[in-house]
């Protein structure tokens, strides 16, 4: 019926129309979404008022997992490239004969960088998906959204990025390095290597914020204080002024935990103010391949950086992984080490599960503990406790070219230890988290 | 007196709340809304009933807006803060029960190692359920009365407004040991030992968001039947007017100005245990401008088509992002146009007589009135 044929009838009749037309788009609406979204890697997806007694995987031929990151936003620069990695880990598992001789049906949704829109999606794909096991989360916010509803829900969540540890949910596994593989030993690194004067620089958020705190006791232990502290807001491009501080308070070494786009705008600034990095060295814990490319290679070449993989790493599963990456996603694409800790978390789960032969989320945390995967930047094995997992330390120098060159390596894989109980300095710290 | 009800009389006559059907405008239609809502957990799983509890509060939100700009003329594009605050002293309530008398844990990792002073009595719910009411209604009466003293209004409120958007959440992420930063507050499990994520929970908090509604609407619809209402909307169309004829209108404005704060926080109070999370990305000026667009698209000046607007466009917003988590926002977008261009009016305005005489979309006149519509201080609001 047209409008103008609507506008002929009483305005009761047309109150009624046009409200059930409105209830039936917003029934259509609800409906679209409590179906399963077309899967890229699987084909058949099982209705979606399976009996909720028995456990959906059990009686369909294929495995539902999610994928949970920032499609859009401002950490979907970021976030999409994980998302990348973790989609050919499911397809080169799929390729190879599935989980337990069950295809994997991925189930997508997006995070958009909104912190209650992780808690959403997160309890969407526990509740009406019903989903194994999720990928997903960047930001220690998006995680700190997504925990109560992991925890509520018994699922599983693999995290793929390093975080400021303090830290360990039954629901949570942490394939990204925790605060003792990667900024406790970038700080032994540089006091062996006789720097005494550092400056800390960090986006305020909590990751900075408790990444400093371990580096102030941590250097209260060797009898030195931080030369400087300083935040600025996360997305702040200026820093001509934090510049002058650095240069006044003349540090051996400035620490970056700065975050997202102002890396860009600092180490800018900071070649256009003349500081090289002959002059001062700076070490960063946030910044990777993914972000060189931003701040660009000419910016940044010569400064340090401390994660647990490279693309330059060199492994025979690394090769591999880089040009299977690369010949998916495009030969301008990088990989870095959340991308990494992404890639294997998948491998990691398949194997897990395959140990417990079942994916239910009790029987599967039991089977990890100890599982081992030959991982691209080497091998990675699951904490029998804390569901962190051990992985090798690395030290680089950024190149001109945006690569890193390995200067420094642990020499073997450090065991996780979120609340640092191992060093005595760090005493107290688990009380004060818990 | 003589000019006061006389002027009043004008009013009636010539820009009456709603030119729905009085008895749909009334009762009928929110009647069927009620039931509907009421008999949704029969059909619906817990998960949209969880989510559906969300956009109810998001509704009352998009009625608090309302009320100021469809019926006073005042778009207030900081509404985002009033629910913030809501949301904020729940959170704060709902932390310090989960810490069980310990520290927050984002005040330990900012480095606090003590409870600051303000934060102390929302451990009692006597004092933390109120001020989600209080706090956003005297903040928005202290900046209302201040702004309206100063006879500013239309585009200038607008801005103000904006800005305090920015300033709140700005404020909100920096000082992170008292609002745990860009983090918000989050994980908090218990209200009252019960836990938030039991569904006999997620059940009661939808049913607790309907009744908050259902109060609302009728707060509001009295408010704008009352004598204050019809003021309201002489104010709108004409403040001079009512000023001539003996009113304040600073005061009449910051009355309802606060009002609608408040309302804002409660349903902020009520986002916060049903979503898991409050954080300064629900106070910004995007989430703000968001709450104008739900009521332009529900149908601003008429009650009913903000809670639908707000409705609508969350479930929108949820069911395209699950369905096509790519490109979801292009959809979403192209909503918002064909929005304004096929219902100017709002989906309410589609219930509206004149809207049905000929295909409106043709009509360049009618498309313009209502952009202009849109602009606060805009006079041809109502075609």
């Amino acid at each position: 019926m047209s409008l103008t044929g609507l506008a002929k009838l009483p305005v009761m009749m047309r109150f009624a129309l046009i409200g059930a037309a409105a209830i039936l788009m917003s029934l259509m609406l609800a409906a679209c979404g409590s179906e399963p979204p077309p899967a890229p890697a699987a084909p058949a997806s099982q209705a979606s008022s399976a009996p909720a007694s028995a456990p959906a995987a059990a009686e369909s031929d294929t495995i539902k997992v999610g994928i949970l990151h920032s499609l859009s936003g401002t950490m979907s620069i970021s976030e999409t490239a994980v998302h990348d990695a973790e989609l050919l880990a499911i397809e080169e598992i799929n390729a190879s004969g599935g989980v337990m001789g069950k295809q994997l049906e991925v189930v997508i949704e997006d995070g958009a960088s909104d912190w209650p829109t992780f808690a959403e999606k997160a309890r969407k794909l526990l509740q009406e998906d019903e989903v194994s096991v999720v990928f997903g989360g960047w930001t220690s916010a998006s995680r700190k959204a997504m925990l109560p509803v992991f925890e509520a829900n018994d699922g599983l969540l693999f995290y793929p990025v390093q975080y400021e540890g303090l830290e360990t949910s039954p629901n949570i596994f942490y394939t990204g390095a925790t605060t003792n593989q990667q900024i406790v030993p970038a700080i032994e690194y540089l006091l062996g290597e006789g720097k005494t004067k550092f400056y800390l620089l960090g986006s305020d958020y909590v990751f900075p914020r408790t990444s400093n705190l371990i580096i102030n006791k941590q250097l209260a232990a060797a009898g030195l204080e931080a030369v400087g502290e300083e935040y600025t807001p996360l997305g702040h491009t200026e820093y001509s002024t934090v510049i002058a501080k650095i240069r006044s308070a003349e540090p051996d070494v400035v620490f970056n935990t700065l975050n997202g786009d102002s890396n860009v705008a600092f180490f800018k600034q900071l070649k256009d103010a003349g500081i090289t990095a002959e002059d001062l060295p700076t070490i960063s814990v946030s910044v990777a391949e993914e972000e060189i490319t931003g701040i660009g290679a000419d910016n940044i070449a010569g400064h340090l950086v401390a994660w647990n993989y490279f693309q330059t790493t060199d492994t025979p599963e690394n090769v591999k992984f880089v040009s299977a990456f690369k010949a998916k996603y495009g030969t301008n694409r990088v990989t870095d080490d959340p991308i990494e800790a992404g890639y294997f978390g998948v491998y990691l789960w398949k194997a897990a599960v395959e140990k417990a032969g079942t994916t239910e989320v009790a029987a599967v945390k039991e089977a990890a503990k100890g599982i081992q995967f030959a991982a691209p930047g080497g091998m990675v094995t699951i904490h029998d406790s804390n569901q962190h997992v051990s992985k090798t330390v690395r030290i680089g120098s950024v190149r001109d070219d945006g690569q890193i060159d390995e200067i420094w390596n642990s020499g073997a894989p450090v065991v996780p230890d979120p609340y640092l109980d191992s060093y005595a300095w760090a005493a107290g710290l688990r009380e004060l988290a818990q | 007196m003589t000019t006061r009800s006389s002027i009043m009389d004008a009013v009636r006559t010539v820009s009456a709340p709603a030119r729905i059907h009085p008895a749909i405008g009334a009762w009928l239609a929110p009647a069927i809304m009620l039931a509907v809502l009421l008999l949704a957990p029969s059909v619906l799983s817990d998960f949209r009933i969880a989510l559906l509890g969300k956009f109810l509060t998001f509704a009352m939100l998009a009625l608090s807006l309302n009320l100021i700009w469809g019926y006073a003329g005042m778009l207030s594009l900081g509404h985002g803060v009033f629910f913030g605050l809501g949301g904020y002293a729940m959170a704060m309530y709902l932390k310090l029960e989960s810490a069980g008398g310990k520290l927050p844990d984002f005040m330990f990792w900012s480095g606090l190692t003590e409870l600051p002073i303000f934060w102390a009595p929302f451990k009692y719910a006597w004092f933390a359920f109120p001020m989600t009411f209080i706090v956003p209604a005297v903040l928005a009466g202290a900046l209302g009365y201040l702004v309206f003293r100063s006879r500013i209004t239309g585009v200038y409120f607008a801005l103000i407004t904006q800005a305090l958007a920015l300033i709140v959440s700005i404020l909100f992420i920096g000082q992170q040991a008292y609002t745990g930063g860009t983090n918000g507050i989050t994980n908090y499990t218990t209200i009252f030992g019960h836990s938030l994520n039991a569904p006999s929970m997620q059940i009661t908090l939808y049913y607790v968001s309907v009744a908050a509604l259902a109060v609302a609407y009728l707060l509001c619809w009295w408010l704008i039947s009352s004598r204050l209402g019809r003021l309201l909307v002489a104010m709108r169309d004409d403040e001079n007017r009512v000023r001539f004829s003996g009113y304040d209108p600073a005061v009449l404005k910051t009355i309802v100005f606060s009002l609608s704060a408040g309302i804002a926080g409660v349903a902020g109070a009520l986002f916060t245990p049903q979503v898991g999370i409050i954080s300064p990305s629900m106070m910004g000026i995007v989430p703000s401008i968001e709450i104008a667009i739900w009521v332009a698209v529900g149908g601003r000046g008429v009650l009913l088509g903000a809670i639908l607007g707000a409705i609508v466009v969350n479930g929108a917003k949820s069911g395209l992002s699950e369905s096509f988590p790519a490109v979801w926002q292009y959809f979403l977008g192209l909503l918002f146009i064909g929005a304004v261009l096929l219902f100017p009016a709002g989906i309410m305005g589609l219930f509206k007589r004149e809207n049905w005489q000929r295909p409106w979309w043709l009509s360049t006149s009618q498309v313009r009135s209502t952009i202009r519509g849109l602009i606060p201080g805009g006079r041809n609001d109502r075609q």
